[in-house]
């Protein structure tokens, strides 16, 4: 069972992440997230067998709509905010060698 | 014109004769005025004079608009078409939406003009808008002391009369909570009343856009203009909407709940004592006080952090450095390399923290034990409140355990940050409305707000006797003497 966070738990966090911590902050995160945790022991103790999981609290069904084609962002504005791109595309480091 | 003005003061002086036009250089001047409170991040001189212009050229089509000339502020993790959107964040700094948000299209509908996008949290992350990427914003009461937040621009800007309402967002509080330390009325509407469309995603069951304001009927001129339905936005639900104003009818007879042993422990003596004497006001008005039991109520903070940090480094995942946003990295180290440096560049130390404990929560092993229990302990909150609002219309608490705090009390302890959300995240695990209204001072001269929960599309009946209790004091009309240390 989960009890308090390592170094390495944090490391392999932020790797799932994306995230490139720095030292200071593998450090910090590594304590503040134990305390966060440690606070949320209360729940864990709670008796929920049987208890449906809530994800959603949407209160009435969505209306549908038919699945037509619609209008879009044209090509040009969805790439207006890229930070490089080229030939109507994102441009992204080479991926392949 | 003179400030401060409500949006009623303000549509009496356009029917007057005021111009749109004299309106908005009023607010744009006053904006000016309150720049040391740090509370816009970008200010639409250009924008908000031409639309003011449009609506003063065209009286015919905008004679009946509810919200004609209305001046209002936008918190800036809602996308407005063309004007920079920033969330607060380095990662999103020159971010310019090719598009505006359904609530943006719908106050300009009814004739609003946005001024200013304000000043908020990072991402919506926060509990005192200490996140922002952009330096904290001032409390108008008290300089030297947090707004709150997440929306601590918009209500630091209502408050200090720079704008009569503006536009926030609240994912545990983040309207409520700065509402009160600030001294103004803030509503939280039903999950699915407001559409989220254009809404920067924080937590996607949680979060909900809706208005701050001096009064109660400004809140509720506010949601009238931007609540219904929206194809944009598959969780924004089917329900009638209606002129909230219409709602308004001075009577505050209602059965209120009160859960007074959720109140016994870590109030402040002050707050605890202005909530009181606000019940004695409603109850005086004509209100039934019951006392209610939300058993479970205890646990919505650890609750609330698990879902909501799970959430978030889920909708977070988005920002790469590939479509918009900033991107960093070495010219070596590939994909995976970009990615991890503008991660690590663009987000600051509360948004990263969330994205770790919400993907530490999401990852195998830890799952069942966090995530999925807290979804559970949801479901009990959420039989809580169904159970109480079987006998009663609304139920009473204080918005925010502590008057605003002084800036930097609280950022190198994020636990004690976040246990100060205790009564304003139970509304959004269940997606009920909530408002808070100014319920008195400190004896520092410190708001106070008195938060009302509502029935799921209960809106009309929390403002209804939020708005009578209202009619009763004066605490609403006080307005803070600004002083400013240059």
């Amino acid at each position: 069972m989960p009890d308090g966070i390592s170094r390495e738990d944090v490391l392999a966090i932020a790797a799932l992440a994306e995230l490139e911590l720095d030292a200071a902050e593998v450090e910090t995160f590594t304590k503040q997230l134990a305390e966060i945790l440690a606070y949320a022991t209360d729940i864990r103790q709670l008796e929920t067998a049987g208890i449906p999981p809530t994800a959603s609290v949407v209160f009435r069904a969505p209306a549908e709509r038919p699945d037509d084609a619609r209008p879009c962002l044209d090509r040009d504005s969805a790439l207006a905010n890229a930070p490089e791109a080229g030939a109507g595309m994102f441009k992204v480091p080479r991926v392949i060698g | 014109m003179s400030l401060p003005a409500t949006i009623r003061q303000l549509r009496d002086e356009m029917r007057g004769g005021q111009s749109a036009v004299a309106v908005c250089e009023a607010v744009l001047e006053h904006i000016e005025q309150i720049k040391p409170l740090n509370a816009f991040n970008t200010v639409m001189r250009d924008e908000a004079r031409a639309r003011a212009a449009a609506i003063d050229s065209d009286p015919a089509r905008w004679r009946n608009a509810p919200l004609a000339g209305i001046p209002i502020a936008i918190k800036d993790n809602i996308c407005t078409k063309n004007v920079r959107t920033t969330a607060s964040s380095r990662m999103l700094e020159r971010y310019i939406p090719p598009y505006s948000a359904t609530a943006i299209e719908r106050l300009e509908a009814a004739g609003a003009v946005v001024v200013g996008k304000t000043n908020c949290d990072e991402f919506a992350m926060g509990s005192s808008n200490e996140t922002s990427a952009f330096g904290p914003v001032r409390n108008p009461w008290s300089p030297d002391r947090v707004p709150g937040g997440t929306s601590g621009g918009s209500a630091a800007a209502v408050a200090a009369n720079a704008v009569p309402v503006a536009l926030g967002s609240d994912t545990g509080g983040s309207i409520r909570q700065p509402s009160a330390l600030c001294g103004v009325v803030g509503l939280k509407p039903t999950y699915g009343r407001v559409s989220r469309y254009g809404l920067i995603a924080h937590g996607s069951s949680l979060d909900q856009i809706g208005p701050i304001g001096r009064s109660v009927a400004d809140a509720a001129a506010i949601l009238s203009a931007i609540a219904g339905r929206d194809s944009a936005d598959a969780t924004s639900v089917d329900q009638p909407t209606m002129d909230y104003e219409r709602a308004l009818t001075g009577d505050a007879r209602a059965r209120i709940g009160v859960p007074r042993s959720l109140l016994e422990r870590g109030v402040d003596p002050q707050v605890s004592r202005a909530f009181f004497a606000a019940l004695d006001v409603l109850k005086s008005g004509g209100a039934e006080l019951v006392d209610i039991e939300l058993p479970h109520a205890r646990y919505a903070i650890p609750v609330y952090y698990i879902v909501s940090t799970a959430e978030a480094s889920s909708n977070l995942a988005r920002y790469d450095g590939v479509r918009y946003g900033l991107r960093a990295g070495p010219a070596q180290g590939g994909l995976h390399g970009m990615y991890s440096a503008t991660r690590e560049a663009g987000f600051g130390a509360e948004v990263k923290r969330r994205i770790m404990l919400g993907t530490y929560v999401l990852s195998s092993g830890y799952y069942d034990a966090y995530y999925l229990k807290a979804q559970q302990v949801r479901t009990l909150i959420r039989r809580d409140y169904d159970a109480a609002f079987d006998t009663v219309e609304a139920i009473a608490m204080p918005t925010a355990p502590t008057p605003a705090f002084r800036l930097g009390e609280r950022v190198d302890d994020p636990l004690q940050m976040y246990l100060g959300d205790v009564f304003t995240v139970s509304a959004n695990l269940t997606g009920l409305p909530a408002i808070s209204v100014p319920c008195g001072f400190t004896a520092e001269r410190l708001p106070v707000g008195l938060q009302l929960t509502g029935r799921a599309f209960g809106e009309a009946a929390i403002l209804r006797i939020a708005d009578a209790y209202e009619r009763q004091t004066e605490w609403w009309k006080q307005t803070p003497t600004l002083r400013f240390h240059e």
